[in-house]
């Protein structure tokens, strides 16, 4: 594949200069005649019976419109579908009311949605709204929710039990009796909080004399949300339209269903009138959804070289009070599929519980699963290496596939298309100077000082993915992508492609795309994007797929246009097809490329369509619509290295260096993927350090502000270092692989492995996340470093 | 009572605002509970300005009252009146970006966006008062402010070649 | 994020604020920088039905040098402390407090007035003009009041404030030659509220000998805390590794911090008390003679 300036090239990007001088449009900056703003009346207990609600108070309230409850809705608005039902797991999806009707069961709730002339108005009346509640008891452990006389959330979900899925590849049994050495370990995954600055929210338009209804919301898939929305509300789905204008930041929070949004698409509709709803940051962190909460129990069998034999995880994983969008199929599919990680792992055995709780609903958040499965390989790996006196360096390469291997299908079922991971390895311990840091600790610890390295491989199952493959797992719909790819008169380019990124920056690397493939200047691309109005049917942005999978739709589809393209070249060149050649922009015939026919003038001839323009017989115009289906994921891999010191009498700890060595494939834009990389590492860091949504035993979320979240500052992390090894992916039409989610998963576990290495010669094999400074305290303090 | 009455009436529902916004002069009548963040995007409709919490964490919201930074969430509207506002619309001049939106660019100091325009108005503000500052004096000015996306790496990088620009 | 209705009052002088708030009482609020009474109103977690803005108030802003102590006007911004030359100059400490207030943009608007009156024991304030043995000014009704800053903090968010006064001045002694102070704090992120913090001032004579101790307490107990036992220590005693630990661990016994399920138990916050007074001591101390920085 040539490589031309474009691809590969640091392009600075052309989403930039709205948003750098504040002309970047969001959803709260949608503003219509006479709009209307609604506000949700929320339930104040995680657990209660809606006894009655009181409307008089607040329907008195100068400018309010209208009030609807739960009992309202009801039969108007339909439940929240659950969209990925896992098979063969006795799955059970309990009703998911947009405004709870009988009962409420997470702090957060939707109650009642009042509507009003000004924002405030509509405040003041949803905090007049008087709701009578019996208060039921509450459980917010996912673990507790399963034992003997816990509060139960639902009738007809017994223990709280919404699934049980188990996962098994190889012979485990085998690899546990064949061990020479077994290592248990209790593992917390807690909860996280998603945190996108740009809360939720929608605007909602009725035009009663067409029956259409458009809407403009946070959204990663405008489509999944037409297509869910409309099911919900009724409103057919070709009089559907949602528009996701810029979106200020997702991580997972935005691609899910909410009965919220259903709600305020119905209220315009009922009220004719355009409604405007915004979260809060207090109603963000309540409502919408989370990430993570695994309580694990982890296996390994391992013989004493080192060598893993099997591993045997058990996860209650945390659903919290309803199925949301994806919920069944993150800790199951997403986890368990990478439970061997980048190692020769030969058996497996994954069981996970998950469970309903008074707590905001869990879903997919940057990582989703990943995250969780990494962490615990890259926990066990190292308790293993300290098990038997290695260095976690060592064990590491000692259990990576090899370069050779690829494709390679692991114990999980996933065939991992390629991979180098050793090479991966070797750079991020160099970049680190591994062994005169290893040095350096030595030294530090004589002289009191905790310092703590961490080593980090990971491998990633992304660019989601083969619709065959997606719906066996019981995704509701494939993940192809779609994309338009139009080539108008005068040789400029629309592109519509299906993905919606918000942040990632494929309004620059979709035009290097079709700037490489055709030839053409990157300025005669226009990237459009998140407006159904517009699009082909698209399945959005999130698991690292928009690259390699909307990326590659263009790609097919710039390359299809070509094929039309050069046998009208051939035609206006009076050449054989097969003579032609495509360099440049520009079709000649093999040996003389000074009689030259550009794509833009091919362009023109499509259109003009007449004799000596194009081939008789063929149908006039150059564009191309494409429904690319992957055939396979991408498996992006690397290795993250930390240096860590710990505070021994604070207890606090700071990230000294940080290495990030990651191989996503080809590079479009490098730019954008350091930049990628690097958000996803503090990410990953804030987790391991900080972040954790926290609800005390009675439900009630204490972290509901950013105040009480703890999302680092600029003055809390350091610069990274980033390097990459380029592993293209073979069945990728780009060759690429995804890279959104890398650091999230990377940094996470290798933040935790520092921290415990530096407190490791005090015989610390393991603490559990965020390693909070009060936290280390009590174990230095324990072993009688911290007074 | 009566003499509540009295002493209030100076207090009205509503409040007459003036002030100048990127060098307009502008005035309305409002609730005086608008925070200056809602006066600016809803009265004004200058949305660039954005908000992302309650708590006047996030620092989304950051403009330039009277010179100096301040969160708009964070102050009602009643009191910035008579106060000259600099908002992210009024930094280019005359089409041409300003050093630090162009170091924002070429940087890649931004990703969704969204708290962009908050960090290059504490940029501004920061290297006025400091117009060579070290990576850990930028990191700490910028601490009032929260991105979710770039890890802030590059955010930094773009407020250091924006003072290198700025000596120019 | 919208909060509940108020009327607004902006008076122009001290006089006027005092005589509305004395008219309005219990449902009014007095507002200065509006830093920590803002987010609480988003959240209508205050909700006045009256709001006197003190910010149109002519000349409660100053920093002033009048002989032996330094006057700073309720209404001055933390940055302006931060920035003050006089300040600088005679109570670095303050300088180095106000740099660690919040973050930059809260600290262009927020007050000293305001942080104090609010009451907050995780504000910063408190425990520096404790170290200092400031004072602090009362406009009220009747004739102003001027208390040591120990009696002005009564309990979590309660001023010693009666109907109708207003704080209006904080009152420096000058430190004496030879003194040097610290101000340390522990948080999770950078403007977080404080895990806990200390303040310490120190005065020495020419053998070491100390002659002045000041040791003030953050977000370790129900407000800004003075460590009385841990000043006695250090008094008249020559100012060492040895003093200072008892001092530390006095500090640590007179604590009285609570347990927050998020920033840390009671016991690691009286940990912290004694690593911090310990750490503040020492900076102090380098300080008062001459070294550290």
């Amino acid at each position: 594949m040539a490589v031309s300036a474009i691809f590969g090239a640091k392009v600075k990007r052309r989403e930039d200069p709205r948003m750098i001088t504040g002309r970047g449009r969001y959803t709260d900056d949608v503003k219509l005649p006479g709009m209307l703003y609604a506000a949700f009346v929320r339930s104040p207990h995680a657990h209660a019976r809606i006894k009655g609600v009181n409307i008089e108070k607040a329907k008195k309230i100068k400018g309010v419109v209208c009030i609807y409850t739960g009992k309202d809705t009801e039969g108007k608005v339909a439940p929240v579908p659950c969209a990925w039902q896992i098979p063969n797991a006795d799955l059970k999806v309990p009703k998911y009311n947009p405004l709870a009707v009988d009962k409420v069961r997470y702090v957060g709730d939707p109650v009642a949605v009042v509507v009003a002339e000004t924002p405030y108005a509509a405040r003041d009346a949803a905090e007049a709204v008087e709701v009578e509640y019996e208060p039921l008891p509450a459980v917010v452990n996912q673990v507790e929710a399963t034992e003997e006389g816990a509060p139960q959330l639902y009738d007809d979900v017994p223990n709280n039990i919404a699934f049980r899925w188990t996962l098994q590849g190889g012979d485990v049994e085998k690899a546990f009796q064949e061990a020479e050495i077994v290592i248990e370990q209790d593992l917390i995954n807690h909860r996280l909080q998603p945190t996108a600055i740009e809360t939720r929210g929608a605007v909602a338009n009725y035009d009663p004399s067409t029956g259409e209804l458009t809407m403009w919301m946070t959204s990663q898939n405008p489509h999944i949300h037409r297509f869910l929305i409309s099911v919900m509300t009724g409103v057919p789905e070709h009089k559907l339209r949602v528009i996701a204008p810029d979106v200020g930041g997702g991580f997972g929070s935005k691609i899910h269903v909410y009965g919220a949004e259903a709600v305020v698409a119905f209220l315009a509709k009922e009220l004719c009138r355009p409604v405007k709803w915004m979260e809060d940051r207090r109603e963000n962190y309540l409502a919408t959804i989370h990430g993570r909460d695994h309580i694990q129990h982890v296996r390994v069998a391992a013989k004493r070289d080192g060598t893993i034999l099997g591993i045997e995880v058990k996860t209650y994983a945390n659903l919290g009070a309803y199925l949301s969008t994806a919920a069944p199929g993150i800790p199951t599919w997403l986890f368990g599929l990478m439970l061997c990680g980048p190692y020769r792992i030969q058996a497996v055995k994954c069981e996970v519980i998950g469970v309903l709780t008074n707590t905001a609903p869990v879903d997919a958040y940057r990582g989703a699963g990943r995250p969780e499965a990494t962490y615990i390989l890259e926990r066990i790996i190292d308790i293993l290496a300290r098990e038997l006196g290695m260095d976690p360096a060592e064990i590491r390469l000692r259990n990576f596939i090899p370069a050779d291997a690829f494709p390679y299908q692991t114990a999980a079922g996933p065939v991992y298309d390629s991979g180098n991971y050793e090479q991966a390895f070797k750079r991020a311990l160099e970049l680190i100077e591994y062994e005169k840091l290893r040095e350096e600790q030595r030294r530090a610890r004589e002289e009191g000082k905790l310092l703590g390295i961490g080593i980090s491989s990971y491998v990633e199952i992304c660019g989601l993915g083969p619709s065959r493959g997606v719906r066996a797992t019981g995704f509701g719909l494939g993940l192809w992508e779609s994309t338009t790819v139009r080539v108008h008169p005068t040789g400029k380019v629309s592109v519509y492609t299906g993905g919606h990124p918000h942040g990632q920056g494929e309004e620059t690397t979709f035009a290097q795309i079709v700037a490489e493939e055709l030839g053409i200047p990157i300025d005669d691309v226009d990237i459009i994007h998140g407006d159904t109005g517009e699009i082909p049917f698209g399945m959005g942005t999130y698991g690292s797929r928009t690259t390699p999978v909307a990326g590659g739709a263009i790609a097919l589809a710039c390359r299809r246009i070509k094929e039309k393209a050069r046998k009208i070249a051939a035609y206006i060149l009076e050449a054989g097809e097969a003579d032609v050649e495509f360099e440049a922009g520009k079709f000649y015939v093999r040996g003389s490329p000074e009689k030259s026919v550009p794509i833009q003038q091919v362009a023109l001839a499509s259109y003009a369509a007449g004799e000596g323009e194009i081939p008789p017989g063929m149908e006039p115009g150059l564009e191309s619509t494409v429904f690319y289906d992957p055939e396979n994921f991408t498996f992006p891999f690397g290795t993250h290295v930390a240096l860590v010191e710990i505070d021994p009498e604070t207890g606090q700890v700071k990230v000294l260096k940080y290495v990030a060595v990651d191989d996503c494939g080809r590079q479009i834009n490098p730019m954008i993927v350091e930049g990628q990389v690097h958000g996803g590492i503090v990410q990953g860091i804030a987790q391991a350090l900080w972040e954790e949504a926290l609800y005390d035993k009675n439900g009630n979320l204490l972290t509901a502000t950013l105040s009480d979240y703890a999302v680092p500052t600029a003055a809390d992390v350091p610069s990274f270092v980033t390097d990459s090894t380029v592993t293209p992916s073979p069945h990728n039409p780009l060759g690429v692989k995804g890279v959104g989610e890398t650091g999230t998963i990377a940094s996470t576990p290798a933040i935790v492995n520092a921290v415990v290495d530096a407190l490791a010669h005090l015989g610390v094999k393991h603490v559990d996340m965020p390693l909070r400074a009060d936290k280390i305290w009590k174990i230095l303090k324990e072993k009688d470093i911290a007074k | 009572m009566a003499r509540k009455k009295q002493l209030l009436e100076t207090a009205e529902t509503y409040v007459s605002v003036s002030m100048k916004v990127n060098g307009v002069p502008c005035s309305a009548k409002i609730e005086p509970r608008t925070l200056l963040v809602h006066f600016l995007r809803d009265v004004l409709g200058l949305t660039g300005t954005h908000w992302g919490c309650d708590t006047g964490n996030c620092g989304a919201c950051t403009v330039i009252m009277n010179g100096k930074s301040v969160k708009s969430c964070n102050i009602f509207a009643v009191q910035a009146d008579g106060a000259e506002i600099i908002t992210i619309e009024g930094l280019a001049k005359d089409g041409q970006l300003h050093p630090i939106q162009e170091a924002f660019w070429e940087n890649h100091g931004l990703q969704c966006g969204f708290c962009t325009p908050g960090f290059i108005m504490q940029a501004y503000w920061l290297l006025q008062q400091n117009p060579n500052p070290t990576e850990e004096e930028v990191r700490r000015g910028i601490s009032g402010n929260i991105c979710r996306c770039t890890g802030y790496q590059n955010i930094v990088k773009a407020i250091l070649t924006a003072a290198e620009k700025m000596k120019r | 994020m919208y909060v509940r209705s108020f009327q607004y009052l902006a008076p122009k002088t001290v006089k006027e604020a005092v005589t509305l708030l004395n008219k309005l009482g219990g449902e009014a609020k007095v507002i200065a920088g509006g830093q920590s009474l803002v987010p609480l109103m988003k959240l209508r977690l205050a909700t006045p039905s009256y709001l006197i803005d003190l910010n149109r108030v002519k000349g409660l802003d100053y920093i002033k040098d009048q002989k032996n102590r330094i006057l700073i006007g309720a209404l001055t911004r933390h940055a302006a402390i931060e920035n003050s030359d006089l300040i600088k100059e005679h109570v670095p400490i303050m300088a180095e407090a106000a740099s660690h207030i919040a973050d930059p943009q809260v600290r262009n608007l927020g007050t000293i007035g305001g942080s104090l009156a609010h009451c907050d024991p995780a504000g910063d304030w408190g425990a520096v003009v404790i170290a200092l043995n400031g004072e602090v000014k009362i406009t009220g009704p009747r004739k102003d009041r001027v208390m040591k800053i120990d009696d002005f903090f009564i309990d979590t968010y309660q001023p010693n404030l009666k109907k109708g006064e207003i704080l209006t001045e904080v009152r420096i002694p000058k430190p004496q030659p030879n003194s040097g102070g610290a101000y340390l704090k522990l948080e999770r992120r950078a403007g977080d509220f404080a895990t806990a913090g200390v303040a310490a001032q120190l005065t020495l004579d020419v053998d070491g000998v100390c002659r002045y101790a000041g040791i003030g307490l953050t977000a370790l107990g129900p407000t800004s805390l003075r460590a009385r036992k841990a000043e006695k220590t250090l008094l008249g005693r020559k100012v060492d590794d040895n003093s200072i630990e008892e001092a530390a661990e006095a500090a640590a016994e007179e604590s009285k911090p609570t347990d927050d399920p998020l920033r840390g138990s009671a016991e690691y916050k009286r940990a912290m008390a004694r690593v911090l007074t310990r750490r503040a001591l020492k900076l102090a101390l380098a300080r008062a003679t001459g070294g550290g920085a």
